[in-house]
């Protein structure tokens, strides 16, 4: 059975990559899942807070009381060096590619064209295979208009693209009043690959306190239906590649992206949960459900349930809508 | 050879040689030392080796007198050990001293030295330290100058090892210790030729080994002892030749020839004064001056080798032509004939006056004098007036130099105008807040003009004794011959002020050149800033023809993402304006500095200051004078018209920076100062203060509870006070059965005293139901409503007090009416161990003594001008006092005993005049429970009906009894120190005094660090935190001081975290007071020195509590009695990870940073230690007890 398949020019050996999770913080998890058969592995992120504001934050709380009273010109021991987040995370990039054979896919979390983007050039000089852009933006900005978020997006992609030579993918909110159109700019600004979609993480209330509080909630498969309508509906109509993530827990989902066109699925909710070890189950059952269904290959169902190839293209548009409210209506 | 010229400070040029000529470094932190074992421990930890190749250890120890300890072992066992301290430290050391001495063991200790602790404790420098060790058989000599405390260094360690005389060098704290000079680095190669190896090898020889055993420290009987004292005579007779070789050997090396007493004046001088320290510099100032200028036939010999004390050496020194003599002591020795140095100089001149061959033809007159204690400025002006005395017939002897003592009229009058100093010396002033960096700037500025130009360069830093708010004056200057003037700025040509409210503290201006340059940090824009200056600030300008410039550099600031630091900005301002380096040049060398500063920190903070640097120049202007004054801005009064009169005789001179002027019959004569005057200080340091939203609160009293300046008041009050109160008064419903019924409720903010920490905002429980972005407590501007708060605040005050009989102190919403008798203090913005005093003084403040050990707490609670320790309206209050670091629960214990003792005298006298008193009331006295509010209430008023019967009983044992009849009324001990004091140098007497069963209060003010001496480590630093002299992280676990307290059984002990449960905090305060036995708290504070958000101190304190790091618990012996187990657990097993507690502290995150590896290790012993603690203690909590204490066998 031919699992393989090629994402921004990388060859894999599978179609399922784990995504930028806290799973890659240690190089032994990483370890341990190209043991289970991940094809690649995308690194958490580096996030452009993390680089503009560890830094001050580090000086401003060693030097906020510096030489401010006769007994004490200071409250810290003086340090050579620190090793701070962005220097360790390049250093982590290049002890993984030490580690493992699959490739590294280094990653990006941003959203203003600043400085932090030459740190996408650092991470190819760390030796990852690809860098993954992460463009994590809630336009609240009631003056900001769509076709100025849709610039940020592109112009971040255009900045990473000019400074390195390895792929770029770009991670996408599924906000876009023209999924279509955008990805289309994205295409021809250079993404190597779409990845599809972000998840936002949605805040939550306490009301007992009256504050707003993050509430991290792993993701079901049922989520990954957005995704896979968008992935359906772009195959074959961009260069780039397609990634499809959020919602990916099983083989039937891995099988379901590789047929709406996506060259990989990406995965990590199931992974958090059940342990990296599900990497190895998944692959067996998706290599066991091609036998049964007599799939030689992953190349043989990528695209076949795109909207290009199906026999109703209508099914991912407005159509498909108004066929759910029926269904539901015969149901009551 | 040339070498390299470096800009340091003295404590490092010192530390420099020390390090490099050592093998083992045993030190302790006190002020104004530190600084050299901090270094030290760097270089270690950088793997800096000494001349030999390898790296010297550094160690922490418990106290100096540990540190002495170690050092004569380390000493004893054939290796090279040197040791840095102070003050109240040497102190520690003296008993070791002898011994070393005794031995004659080769040592240097380096001595930054400084003030000792008579009536008042001060850091700052003299000579009363080191004279009090002249006695020992140690060898002392003196550096005058940052450049001499690294030669005298090096000279010295070859000296010791020659002559076998141990050494204490000392060099003046503060001023050489922490001045900032341009000087010539000596390089290894130096040093290293400076010592004998043959010397080192014939040290290590005398070794302690048992492969060539031999005892050493018998004792001995009066048979033979005075004779093996004697023995000892020959060396210390070889030593002063010994060490002038040292000097003349480093003369060969460096050029820099040093005597024993080194001779500077005119061949023919008839006066001479005789000195040792940095006053020498000024005085050898002025004898230039005076020689070359007015032609005065005057000289002075320096004193470098004072001990071993060489009279043949001094009298070479003297020019023949000598006919008066004056010596000057930096040090007071009441009761003497004179100061040491005096004496030894009136000997040694008599002595050989009375020789057969007397050095001069005729008896020179001889007088002495002191000056510059504590750092009192020692300048041109009293040198002259020193020299001027001795044209006199009867030149004034025993005098004293720099102050006015209007008692004993010692002093000698000088002219104030008398100044040195010419244009060739470029003077600067710079005014800042210690927020702004302004002092770190001034030192890079001056590491720029002493290294990139060829000009000589010195700074020198001045602060108040604030923690919050604090300012600071840089004194600059520059030129290009070296600087001799050990003084401060009397005239300035550059005058910079940082902050534009400062214009309003200090008289800015008041020296500043005709002519001279004025750069002020304005937010109000160059059109508004005229007209916003204070009417002395404008006259000023005005009159003196300044060239004047302003920048907001706040803005600055802002816009370049640096918050509130401006110190590179107006350090780019600087070198601007002042044009000591061509502009383009000048900005090269700012931004290299800042490389250096900031660059292991990370790109981005050297971006932003170079970005600050670059937008600097666009936003500095230079402003039209206007010809008149216009401004109707008077400079506030400094404290008010109702202030007492010593408050406003005397402490207002401090308060303005005028100090100095306050002369001697103003002073208390026994160290005794009237409490609570921080409330005539009105501070006014915070930019926002909270304001009260009468509509939302619940009216819980954590915001008072948690305020560590009792800035935020509570009171409950009739409502027929609503009538008269000012229009913007708040009040509203009291609500609950806490209060009486029917009266009014309100939240005062003292805006004046609030520092802005935000600390009552973050614990503020109630949210505003419309908007739930603010709550009951926001923080507003504070000049908008300085006025009218001013106003209510006042009110506030008069409103009366509720009768504390009736407030349940049991519940915090209750409790916090009591009023704080501990108020407005120096302490830090957002201080974490002030709420824990506070609380002491409203539950029993009243009737509380206080013992206090040296640290933090002593600072704020007792640094003058102005302290916080507070009094009722029925004048009682918290009667405090500090002895010393070490002794503070001995000491406490003896108030105890006082107070006891008095006590039971009292009631003996009490039984013996039954009769006529009354019976009635005696056995009332005697029989009183005073175990709350009311009855001690009742007591006082038995007491004082006692008292007035006593004053009709005319008999002996009445008198008697009048004097203690107080005593009758329960008083509380309380002990109070920091953990430097409790786990480390204190802690044998703290083990001592809760051993002794005694009814005494401990509170232990953990920050888990030395905080008032700058971070260093102590016994209570906890796995994987980063403080000095744990720079990689501390390694092993903190200290678990409860545990150990807890294995007596009798002893009360509580483990209390306000910001995590200040209900049981409020309750093992009330359990520990009602213990008839020793008790303990230990109390959670944060502190800057976690490198924390200091506004969500309690959040963290919360963090702490629940990740295990900190369990609550209370530990009370009574509960046995019912047959219960002694230990309660308050707090729950962890419920979070310890890295979610450690690594939202800068202390523990910068591990992380700078040492990874270890971080991740540490982390793990650390967690595995938390767990394994919280088992033992669940454990214990859970044993089953008899009522006898016994565990019981089921």
């Amino acid at each position: 059975m031919d699992l393989s398949t090629t994402y921004m020019g990388l060859k894999l050996k599978n179609p399922l990559v784990p995504s930028a999770s806290p799973l890659s913080q240690s190089v032994d998890t990483v370890k341990a899942m190209e043991d289970a058969g991940a094809a690649a592995v995308v690194v958490y992120s580096l996030f452009e807070e993390q680089i503009t504001h560890e830094s001050g934050e580090l000086d401003h709380y060693l030097s906020y009381h510096l030489d401010s009273n006769a007994e004490a010109a200071s409250y810290f021991p003086e340090q050579e060096i620190f090793h701070l987040t962005p220097y360790e995370y390049l250093d982590h990039i290049a002890d993984l590619k030490k580690a493992v054979d699959i490739p590294i896919i280094g990653s990006l979390n941003g959203v203003s064209a600043g400085g932090w983007i030459k740190y996408a050039q650092n991470i190819e000089q760390a030796g990852a295979d690809a860098i993954e852009l992460n463009v994590y933006y809630i336009p609240t900005n009631q003056l900001t208009s769509g076709s100025e978020i849709e610039t940020i997006y592109v112009d971040v992609l255009k900045e990473v693209k000019k400074n390195v030579k390895i792929p770029v993918a770009i991670k996408l909110s599924p906000f876009f009043s023209s999924m279509s159109n955008m990805a289309q700019k994205l295409d021809h600004a250079g993404a190597d690959a779409l990845v599809l979609f972000n998840r936002f993480y949605q805040p939550d209330f306490d009301l007992d306190k009256l504050d707003v509080v993050p509430n991290l909630v792993l993701s079901t498969n049922w989520e990954m239906r957005l995704p896979l309508r968008w992935v359906a509906i772009l195959h074959g109509n961009i260069k780039a590649n397609l990634a499809l993530t959020s919602g990916v827990h099983n083989h039937t989902d891995v099988i379901k992206s590789m047929m709406a066109g996506a060259d990989v699925a990406m995965i990590c909710s199931e992974l958090l949960t059940n342990g990296v070890g599900r990497i190895t189950n998944i692959l067996t059952k998706m290599n066991n459900w091609m036998e049964e269904k007599e799939y030689a290959s992953v190349s043989l169902m990528k695209g076949s349930m795109s909207q290009k190839s199906i026999a109703e293209p209508a099914a991912f548009e407005r159509a498909n809508y108004m066929k759910m409210l029926q269904s539901y209506k015969t149901l009551i | 050879m040339e070498r390299k010229k470096i800009t340091i400070d003295g404590n490092e040029a010192a530390a420099h040689v020390a390090y490099r000529v050592s093998e083992v470094i045993a030190i302790y932190p006190i002020t104004p030392s530190s600084t050299m074992g901090e270094l030290s421990d760097a270089w270690s930890a950088k793997k800096l080796k000494n001349i030999w190749g390898t790296v010297p250890s550094v160690t922490e120890m418990q106290s100096e007198g540990g540190a002495a300890g170690a050092l004569h072992g380390a000493l004893q066992t054939g290796a090279l050990t040197t040791t840095f301290t102070a003050s109240q430290g040497l102190f520690l050391m003296i008993p070791n001293m002898y011994k070393i001495a005794g031995e004659l063991t080769p040592a240097v200790f380096h001595v930054s030295a400084r003030s000792i602790a008579a009536a008042a404790l001060s850091i700052f420098g003299d000579h009363s330290d080191v004279m009090a060790t002249r006695q020992t058989g140690f060898g002392m000599i003196a550096s005058n100058s940052v450049q001499e405390a690294m030669d005298t260094a090096a000279i010295v360690h070859k000296a010791t090892l020659e002559s076998r005389i141990p050494f204490v060098h000392f060099f003046d704290g503060f001023r050489t210790s922490a001045e900032v000079m341009k000087m010539e680095e000596l390089t290894d190669d130096d040093i290293r030729a400076m010592i004998d190896d043959e010397k080192v090898k014939e040290f290590k020889d005398r070794a302690l080994s048992p492969e060539h055993p031999f005892i050493r420290g018998t004792a001995q009987n009066p048979d033979v002892y005075f004779q093996g004292r004697e023995a000892v005579n020959k060396f210390y007779d070889a030593c002063p030749d010994i060490v002038q070789k040292a000097m003349d050997k480093f003369a060969q090396i460096t050029g820099r020839q040093y005597h024993l007493f080194d001779y500077y004046g005119a061949p023919d001088a008839k006066r001479v004064v005789i000195l040792m320290g940095s006053g020498a510099e000024a005085a050898e100032e002025t004898v230039e001056y005076l020689a070359q200028k007015m032609e005065e036939k005057v000289g002075i010999i320096k004193v470098r080798l004072y001990r071993p004390f060489s009279a043949k050496h001094l009298l070479e020194a003297f020019p023949k032509s000598v006919e008066r003599i004056t010596v000057l002591d930096r040090t007071k020795e009441p009761g003497s004939l004179g100061e040491p140095l005096y004496l030894d100089v009136v000997t040694a001149i008599s002595e050989a006056m009375s020789s057969n061959n007397p050095p001069f033809s005729k008896m020179p007159k001889i007088v002495g004098g002191r000056y510059g204690l504590s750092s009192k400025e020692f300048t041109p002006a009293m040198v002259k007036a020193v020299f001027d005395n001795m044209k006199n017939s009867e030149p004034k002897n025993h005098f004293t130099v720099g102050i006015n003592d209007d008692v004993t009229f010692t002093s000698l009058d000088y002219d104030v105008n008398f100044m040195t100093e010419g244009p060739e010396v470029v003077r600067c002033l710079f005014y800042g807040l210690g927020a702004d960096g302004t002092v770190g700037a001034n030192k890079n500025s001056i590491k720029i003009i002493g290294e990139e130009t060829e000009n000589y360069a010195q700074g020198y830093f001045v602060y108040d004794s604030k923690k919050s708010g604090s300012t600071t004056v840089s004194h600059l200057r520059f030129g290009k011959r070296p600087i001799r003037s050990t003084y401060l700025i009397q005239t300035a040509k550059f005058v910079g002020c940082h902050t534009f409210g400062l214009l309003e503290k200090f008289d800015v201006l008041g020296n500043i050149e005709e002519g001279g340059t004025f750069l002020l940090n304005s937010p109000y824009g160059t059109n508004e800033t005229w007209n916003q200056m204070p009417i002395r600030v404008q006259q000023q300008i005005i009159d003196k023809k300044l060239n004047f410039y302003v920048i907001d550099g706040y803005a600055v600031a802002n816009k370049t993402g640096m918050g509130s630091r401006v110190n590179t900005i107006m350090q780019t301002c600087f070198f601007a304006i002042s044009g000591i380096l061509p502009k383009d040049e000048a900005i090269e060398q700012i931004k290299k500095s800042i490389k250096k500063t900031y660059g292991a920190k990370g790109e981005e903070i050297v971006k932003k200051n170079y970005e600050a640097v670059d937008q600097t120049l666009a936003h500095l202007f230079k402003i039209e004078v206007p010809a008149k004054v216009t401004s109707s801005i008077e400079i506030p009064a400094i404290v008010s018209s109702k202030a007492p009169e010593f408050v406003r005789a005397t402490l207002s001179k401090m308060l303005e920076g005028k100090g100095d002027d306050v002369k001697v019959s103003e002073m208390p004569t026994d160290g005794t100062f009237p409490s609570a005057t921080t409330k005539w200080e009105k501070r006014n340091i915070a930019l926002e203060v909270p304001a009260w939203d009468s509509e939302w609160c619940i009216q819980c009293g954590k915001c008072a509870m948690v305020c560590p300046h009792a800035a935020i008041r509570i009171k409950v009050y009739d409502k027929k006070f609503i009538d008269t109160k000012p229009a913007t008064f708040k009040w509203m419903e009291a609500k609950g059965k806490e209060f009486p019924e029917g009266y009014a409720y309100t939240i005062q903010t003292a805006v004046e005293d609030c520092t802005g920490c935000e600390m009552c905002v973050e614990v503020c429980p109630a949210k505003n139901k419309k908007e739930t972005k603010f709550k009951a407590l926001n923080m507003v501007p504070q000049i908008p409503i300085r006025e009218q708060e001013r106003n209510n605040f006042e009110y506030f005050l008069e409103l009366p007090e509720l009768d504390r009989r009736l407030i349940n102190t049991a519940v915090i919403k209750a409790q916090q009416l009591q009023e704080p008798l501990f108020e407005f203090s120096g302490a830090c913005s957002g201080c974490g161990e002030t709420p824990y005093v506070k609380l002491v003084s409203q539950l029993f403040g009243d009737r509380s003594v206080i013992a206090n050990a040296t640290g933090c707490s002593s600072i704020y609670g007792g640094n003058l001008p102005t302290t916080p320790w507070a009094i009722n309206k029925e004048g009682r209050g918290p009667a405090w006092s500090n002895s010393l670091f070490e002794d503070n629960a001995e000491f406490g214990m003896g108030m105890r005993l006082s107070i006891d003792k008095q006590n039971e005298f009292a009631k003996e006298l009490l039984t013996d005049l039954s009769q006529e008193i009354g019976k009635e009331l005696v056995d009332s006295i005697l029989n009183a429970v005073q175990k709350d509010e009311t009855g001690i209430y009742e007591q006082r008023e038995r007491v004082d009906e006692l008292k007035k019967n006593l004053g009709n009983i005319k008999s002996k044992d009445a008198a008697k009894l009048l004097e203690v009849a107080d005593y009758l009324v329960k008083k509380s001990v309380w002990i109070i120190g920091g953990d430097g004091w409790a786990y480390d140098i204190g802690y044998g007497g703290l083990d001592h005094v809760i051993a002794s069963g005694k009814n005494v209060n401990i509170l232990v003010l953990d920050t888990e660090v030395y905080s008032n001496t700058g971070g260093q480590m102590s016994k209570s630093t906890s796995y994987g935190a980063v403080a000095k002299f744990a720079a990689a992280g501390k390694t092993t676990a903190k200290k678990d001081l409860a545990m150990m307290a807890m294995t007596y059984g009798n002893v009360y002990v509580a483990k209390v975290a306000m910001g995590a449960n200040d209900a049981q905090t409020l309750r093992a305060f009330l359990e520990a007071e009602a213990y008839d036995g020793p008790s303990i708290i230990i109390a959670y504070s944060h502190c800057i020195a976690h490198g924390i958000n200091m506004a969500k101190g309690m959040e963290s304190q919360k963090l702490a509590v629940d990740s295990g790091h900190w369990p609550l618990f209370r530990y009370n012996p009574l509960n046995v009695l019912d047959g219960k187990n002694p230990l309660k657990l308050d707090s729950k097993a962890p419920k979070i990870k310890l890295e979610e507690y450690i690594y939202n502290e800068t202390r523990y995150k910068m591990l992380t940073k700078s040492h990874p590896q270890e971080a991740k290790h540490l982390l793990e012993l650390g967690q595995a230690e938390v767990l394994k603690k919280w088992e033992f203690y669940e454990q214990m909590a859970e044993m089953k007890v008899s009522n006898d204490g016994e565990k019981e066998d089921n």
